[in-house]
């Protein structure tokens, strides 16, 4: 295990220098001046030449890359060019609500995933199980913002039972918590619909094995098979899929912030990079990484976990 | 006991309606651009300016709804024969936000800053023509320009001139601090901006609302499901022309659409071939179906143009005789200039009325026999590639300036047009302090540039306006920059 851990830190470290070198060389090449952005057409070029100074446009990439990395390594992510704040204000004033919708998307996600994937496995051919694939499979067809949209016209314009949008914070968690459910709800159709798939091929291989048959014919119930005898037999390729889908899920963000206008990091990260608001870019994706490949890490550990076959390997 | 209960009933609803309903001191305001910054001296994003200009701070003129110049926080001004001198006398017993007594001084300080050698302030040319500014006394402060400028006054009501006070200038990005009738209180970035009622204001009584709540709504489908739904109040720049019908036929709602200053033009790259070959450009004037773009991009909801100048303005001439739309004629242009059949980059900028207009000009230039290549860019991209580096053949995009002809006559602009002639004229125009010349001179201006075909002339951006029934007072048109909500009543 110490081994283990001592190698996935080691990828994990240079799986981060490369985004960060990645970013901050595709954000240099890629047209677009931030003094131009920030000032507009208007703007003279001595008004222009200014501004470049005072954002330190003017050294070397490399130098700039150095600078940065050193001052990351300390924790200090510089200011925004745009906003004026620091990186780490505006970060951290918008976590909280990303973080809730992955984690919330991820939950509600596993949770119908699991039930509608070994329901129908459980009713294999019958009309559970048909319900259950054409739901999902109307789940993979539709794209979340779209989804979003028809929840947005059905429960916020013509019930009028939830916000169409907006967060007010969690300093009213009552409202807070209803502005998160249609985002979640939009997040997790599709999400799920996948999941429950793959749950259901996966119990089902492993309904068809021996020792399944063995119990049944001992006369073990039903639901007890499947909870306690299939499921955790079945964990490995769904861990694998909910360990992706996490990190499609933080990404995802992006258009469900926008759709549902929350002040997520999905929007930030969108505008930073129309603003060409290069430290607020590289903090971002390097966040978004971090959280990826922390993931990602969390997932091997959990095989080891649930598969002891595995710790041999590792 | 049915009939007995109905005119009861009905007595109980005729009583209800008639009764006035109580006037409503908070609003709800969708506005579609996100500000990073609230600062309109440090950054040029249009939503900047609408928010805070006239609300939080003022300047020293102001412009009103019809676009004429009103004092600000100038009561009054003389401006001496020559065109030269101003002297402005200012209002006295103002105060900022944060107490500090408005003088004198604080003129000085925002324009120094303004015109300083560092200056990032992204509109440095209304500051251009001064040569000195100076205290008279407290209340007194003069400017003297270089040489006369006649839309010195309206430059002056713009965001980048508002009057701050150095105590607060380093944090106005994030808690601005004016003079204005509204004051700063809350702002969760990229959700909402509050501003409350500042009592202290000259004009405080004047002043219907308490509250003014900003809610940032990128997305035209999440706009009007917002409204729909009873979020907002208003959306003073509604971003989806598709879909204001389904506004108009609401009885919740009224739909107002009016114009802003921004002309929207097919540039075409003057300085390079095929365009700097007048047959090119004449040709391409002959092809483009105005009334088809506007009806195709816009909904009908804009007014064609037909050269660089907007309908509503005072000198507005109809030169729309001059290009007729005529295919059979911009083929043997093309032609003539040898240059039918080839493939043109077009790069329109990344908003929907750039994006649909470029497929519909992609078609009617191919009824002319061009081939037209559109090459969607992201605006960063857009600025750098095609505004700065000149790297295109036709590009769509508004220009939405005031008094913006003048753009002709710029060095190196991105049009590539390059005319002494114009720059006389221009210049001739600006110095011009007699209302009825000038507009003479700006209708020569406007000749000119048409006939020469510079530039496609489109259409005016229209200004779409959808509020919640009772909600009165926004401006329909915006000659400037502003959203003043000191005028806006909500019932």
């Amino acid at each position: 295990m110490g081994y283990f851990l001592l190698r996935r830190t080691v990828g994990f470290l240079a799986t981060l220098l490369t985004i960060t070198v990645v970013v901050f060389a595709v954000m240099n090449i890629l047209p677009g001046d931030p003094a131009l952005t920030i000032l507009g057409i208007e703007a003279s070029e001595a008004a222009l030449e200014a501004l470049r100074q005072q954002l330190g446009l003017h050294d070397p990439v490399v130098v700039r890359y150095f600078r940065w990395v050193g001052a990351a390594l300390t924790g200090d992510f510089g200011m925004s060019h745009a906003y004026r704040v620091s990186v780490a204000e505006l970060v951290l004033e918008r976590l909280p609500l990303t973080l809730s919708l992955a984690f919330g998307g991820m939950i509600a996600t596993v949770v119908l995933a699991l039930a509608m994937g070994i329901g129908a496995a459980a009713n294999h051919r019958k009309a559970g199980d048909w319900g259950v694939m054409f739901l999902s499979q109307i789940g993979i067809a539709v794209p979340s913002f779209w989804a979003a949209m028809l929840l947005v016209l059905l429960f916020a314009v013509y019930l009028q039972w939830l916000p169409p949008g907006g967060f007010p914070g969690w300093s009213d968690p009552v409202a807070a918590l209803r502005s998160l459910v249609l985002p979640i709800a939009a997040l997790t159709f599709v999400q799920a619909a996948v999941l429950a798939r793959v749950t259901r091929s996966a119990a089902l291989e492993v309904m068809r094995l021996d020792y399944v048959r063995t119990a049944r014919a001992m006369g073990y119930p039903r639901r007890r098979i499947l909870w306690r005898h299939v499921l955790p037999n079945a964990l490995v390729p769904i861990v694998t899929i909910v360990g992706l889908q996490f990190a499609t899920l933080v990404t995802g963000t992006i258009v469900i912030e926008n759709v549902f206008y929350l002040p997520g990091l999905g929007r930030l990260v969108f505008q930073a990079i129309a603003n060409r608001d290069l430290p607020l870019v590289q903090a971002l994706v390097t966040l978004f990484a971090v959280i990826v490949v922390t993931v990602n890490f969390l997932v091997d550990v959990i095989y080891v976990m649930i598969d002891p076959r595995l710790k041999t390997r590792a | 006991m049915r009939l007995t209960a109905a005119p009861a009933l009905l007595a109980a609803l005729a009583l209800a309606l008639a009764a006035p309903a109580a006037a409503q001191t908070r609003i709800s305001i969708g506005i579609q651009q996100e500000p990073t910054a609230l600062d309109p001296t440090i950054e040029a994003t249009a939503a900047i300016n609408v928010m805070v200009t006239q609300n939080i701070f003022e300047t020293l003129t102001r412009v009103d709804r019809s676009g004429a110049v009103q004092p600000g926080l100038a009561e009054s001004w003389e401006i001496s024969d020559d065109g030269r001198t101003y002297r402005f006398h200012l209002h006295q017993g103002v105060a900022f936000h944060d107490g500090t007594p408005f003088t004198a001084d604080h003129v000085l300080f925002s324009f120094e800053r303004a015109m300083a050698e560092d200056s990032t302030n992204p509109r440095r040319i209304i500051f251009d023509p001064i040569e000195s500014v100076e205290m008279i006394d407290e209340h007194t402060v003069e400017i003297t320009l270089a040489r006369p400028e006649a839309f010195f006054l309206f430059e002056l009501a713009r965001g980048p001139a508002i009057i701050v006070t150095p105590e607060t200038v380093e944090t106005n990005a994030t808690r601005p601090v004016g003079t204005g009738p509204f004051m700063f209180d809350a702002w969760t970035r990229g959700d909402r901006l509050r501003f409350v009622k500042n009592p202290g204001h000259r004009n405080a009584d004047e002043v219907a609302l308490d509250m003014v709540e900003f809610r940032f709504i990128a997305d035209p489908a999440a706009a009007a499901a917002a409204l729909l739904a009873g979020e907002l109040d208003a959306f003073p720049g509604f971003p989806a022309p598709e879909l204001v019908a389904q506004f108009e036929a609401d009885p919740r709602f009224t739909v107002q659409v009016g114009t802003t200053e921004g002309e929207v033009i097919l540039a075409m790259n003057n300085a390079r071939p095929p365009f700097d070959d007048i047959r090119a450009r004449q040709a391409v004037s002959h092809a483009i179906n105005r009334e088809e773009l506007i009806e195709g991009a816009m909904y009908g909801l804009a007014v064609p143009i037909s050269s660089f100048y907007p309908p509503h303005g005072p000198a507005f001439v109809d030169l729309s005789d001059l290009y007729p739309h005529d295919p059979d004629r911009a083929r043997a242009l093309f032609e003539e200039a040898g240059i039918l059949g080839d493939t043109l980059t077009l790069r329109p900028v990344p908003f929907p009325y750039g994006t649909r207009s470029a497929e519909i000009i992609q078609a009617q230039l191919g009824a002319a026999g061009m081939n037209v290549r559109i090459e969607n860019v992201e605006w960063g991209f857009w600025l750098e590639e095609v505004f700065r580096n000149h790297n295109y053949d036709l590009t769509i995009v508004a220009h939405t300036e005031s008094n913006d002809l003048g753009n002709f006559a710029r060095d190196s602009y991105y049009w590539g047009y390059d005319s002494d002639a114009f720059r006389e004229l221009w210049e001739a125009i600006r110095t011009e302090t007699d209302d009825e010349a000038r507009i003479a001179l700006l209708q020569d201006a406007q000749r000119m540039v048409s006939e020469e075909a510079v530039l496609g002339y489109l259409f005016q951006l229209p200004l779409i306006g959808i509020f919640r029934d009772g909600v009165e007072g926004f401006w329909d048109s915006q000659p400037t920059l502003a959203l003043p909500l000191a005028e806006v009543t909500v019932r």
